[in-house]
């Protein structure tokens, strides 16, 4: 019971101080919204167009809005101490940071809702397969916030989080199949697209939403909780030996 | 059993080994002073305590738990204070105190009651709504150190709690931990302050160069130099070579210039202050004040390290943090 209250006080406190503050509200939608017009403009397809982009839109969505945040949230509370509060706390170090995560995962997947709920409005979605994208986006959302807590323990300041983000994120939207199929890229780099855990939970909204997939449903799904499981597993070891030495 | 027993701790940072074979015990509702200049190795060791740093070598037990490999294992019997406050800049101070209360599983009406209560005692009552990013350093202090207790931890670790603030911050916060030391809670204190340790402290530890020099009640480690007899004696006009003219003159007697027209004068008999005094306006010296001194903590320090205390506030007047307040 002590433990639940620790817990959800410090997901509370973050949702309150970070994810639910209007300028980051007003991001999860304009992001996913300025992507979509953009992925409009460079097709020039019609609103047919729309149920082929939203994989990627909602891959995209959910990316920037885990990492963008938690990186430098986590980065700035190092730097100011606040962050040896919650090391302080009778909480297992995996727990505490779950808890410190739960924000970004939730706000990740309410922007990935955010460009499924604009199709809505504009195309059919009667065929999409929710039972496939709902895990889907869990999954995805949580690697991603995994990846943004793996940067941030890996830097020191606010602007390495920053720049050190877009180190992963810029090559993973253009490796992931998003812009161009994976069968399409030069042989040399096909095997980073398969490093990246975008590739598979692209591949899984894929086939949500258009009912193909590349890859074996399993085998996305397996590799991005292997993706999960790994970086979560990475960062907890940085954190006990950087900061707590 | 003991609140904290520590056995040869130590810590070694690259090539500096801040922590040395460290062992001392503290008892239940004791507090016990860790007093050492700068770079001492003072937070290292409470870090290790606390679980913000690992030892090297060594064993820590807090609440007759070993937590010297599961540092969480006796988290929820301690409360902390660190040198620098590091609450959330955004949150008020209420919102602060009662964040920090739900991190040990209180409950929403016990932690904002407790949270009340502590505003009150601290006298922060009326900035409790205010964003702790505003506070000046002593409202900061103050609220760091309510957060520190609001859990009511059986022991508590105050890292320089007095360090850089105002005298009336400073005054406040010694009687809230004098009043949370007859309260029973056993409390672990750093400082560079000789005066604090000595007005606060049951036991005191001198620590220097990451080893405990010296460890004892202040009435023990005054005791060898109880006997000695010290005058120190304040003038005007006097040469520079005043105080070699005296130890001639003064057999058995051993003389310090402090300062230029401060002389300090030690001796293992009554020190004649008459013969003196006369002998110093014999040379040319304007004598302004001659005081029999007690000896304090502060001279047990010099003797036993070789540092002038003065050195310690020095040190921190270079960071920034002045004298004792």
């Amino acid at each position: 019971m002590k433990t639940a209250v620790a817990f959800w006080a410090i997901v509370a406190k973050d949702m309150r101080t970070y994810y639910l503050k209007p300028p980051n509200i007003s991001w999860g939608l304009i992001f996913p919204l300025a992507w979509t017009g953009m992925f409009f403009i460079r097709s020039g397809a019609g609103l047919e167009s729309i149920l082929a982009l939203l994989p990627g839109v909602v891959a995209i969505s959910i990316l920037f809005g885990t990492t963008s945040m938690l990186a430098v949230t986590v980065t700035f509370e190092k730097k100011n101490r606040s962050f040896e509060r919650l090391l302080l706390a009778p909480l297992p170090l995996e727990l505490l940071m779950l808890a410190k995560t739960g924000g970004a995962i939730f706000f990740g997947m309410v922007n990935a809702l955010v460009p499924v709920i604009m199709a809505a409005f504009l195309i059919d979605l009667s065929r999409a397969v929710w039972v496939a994208f709902l895990p889907a986006i869990v999954l995805i959302a949580v690697a991603s916030t995994f990846m943004g807590l793996f940067i941030a323990v890996a830097v020191s300041e606010i602007f390495e989080a920053q720049t050190f983000s877009n180190f992963f994120r810029f090559p993973m939207i253009f490796l992931c199949g998003l812009f161009f199929p994976i069968a399409k890229l030069p042989v040399f780099l096909q095997p980073i697209s398969h490093a990246l855990p975008l590739t598979y939970g692209v591949d899984i909204l894929r086939w949500g939403f258009e009912g193909g997939s590349r890859l074996p449903l399993a085998l996305d799904f397996a590799a991005l909780i292997a993706f999960c499981l790994v970086l979560f597993t990475l960062s907890l070891r940085n954190i006990s030996r950087r900061w707590i030495g | 059993m003991n609140a904290i027993a520590v056995n040869s701790l130590a810590k070694r940072f690259d090539d500096m080994q801040a922590v040395a074979d460290v062992s001392f015990d503290v008892s239940p509702g004791e507090l016990f002073g860790f007093l050492g200049p700068n770079g001492a190795g003072k937070t290292t060791t409470i870090n290790m305590l606390i679980g913000l740093a690992r030892p090297d070598a060594g064993t820590i037990r807090i609440g007759g738990i070993d937590c010297t490999t599961n540092p969480k294992a006796a988290q929820h019997l301690i409360g902390v204070v660190p040198d620098e406050s590091n609450l959330y800049p955004e949150l008020s101070g209420v919102d602060n105190l009662c964040f920090c209360a739900a991190l040990y599983g209180m409950g929403k009406a016990e932690r904002c009651a407790r949270a009340a209560e502590l505003l009150e005692t601290f006298g922060l009552a009326k900035a409790a709504g205010r964003r702790f990013g505003g506070y000046s350093k002593g409202m900061k202090r103050k609220l760091t150190i309510a957060a520190g207790i609001i859990h009511r931890p059986p022991v508590l670790f105050l890292d320089e709690p007095t360090t850089g603030i105002d005298v009336a911050s400073a005054r406040q916060i010694r009687q809230i931990l004098d009043d949370l030391h007859r309260q029973g809670t056993t409390i672990f204190l750093t400082t560079h302050y000789i005066e604090e340790a000595e007005r606060l402290c049951d036991r005191i530890a001198f620590v220097v160069a990451g080893k405990i020099v010296a460890s004892d009640t202040v009435e023990h480690l005054i005791q060898p130099i109880q006997d000695r007899h010290v005058v120190q004696i304040a003038f005007a006009n006097g040469g520079t070579g005043l105080a070699a003219q005296l130890a001639e003159a003064f057999a058995g007697l051993s003389f310090q210039m402090l300062s230029q027209g401060l002389v300090r004068v030690e001796a293992a008999a009554p020190v004649p202050v008459g013969p003196l005094v006369r002998f110093l306006e014999e040379h040319g010296a304007e004598v302004k004040e001659a005081r029999r001194m007690r000896p304090s903590l502060e001279d047990v320090f010099v003797t036993i390290t070789g540092i002038e205390a003065n050195a310690m506030a020095r040190e921190k007047e270079n960071t920034g943090a002045g004298g004792m307040p």
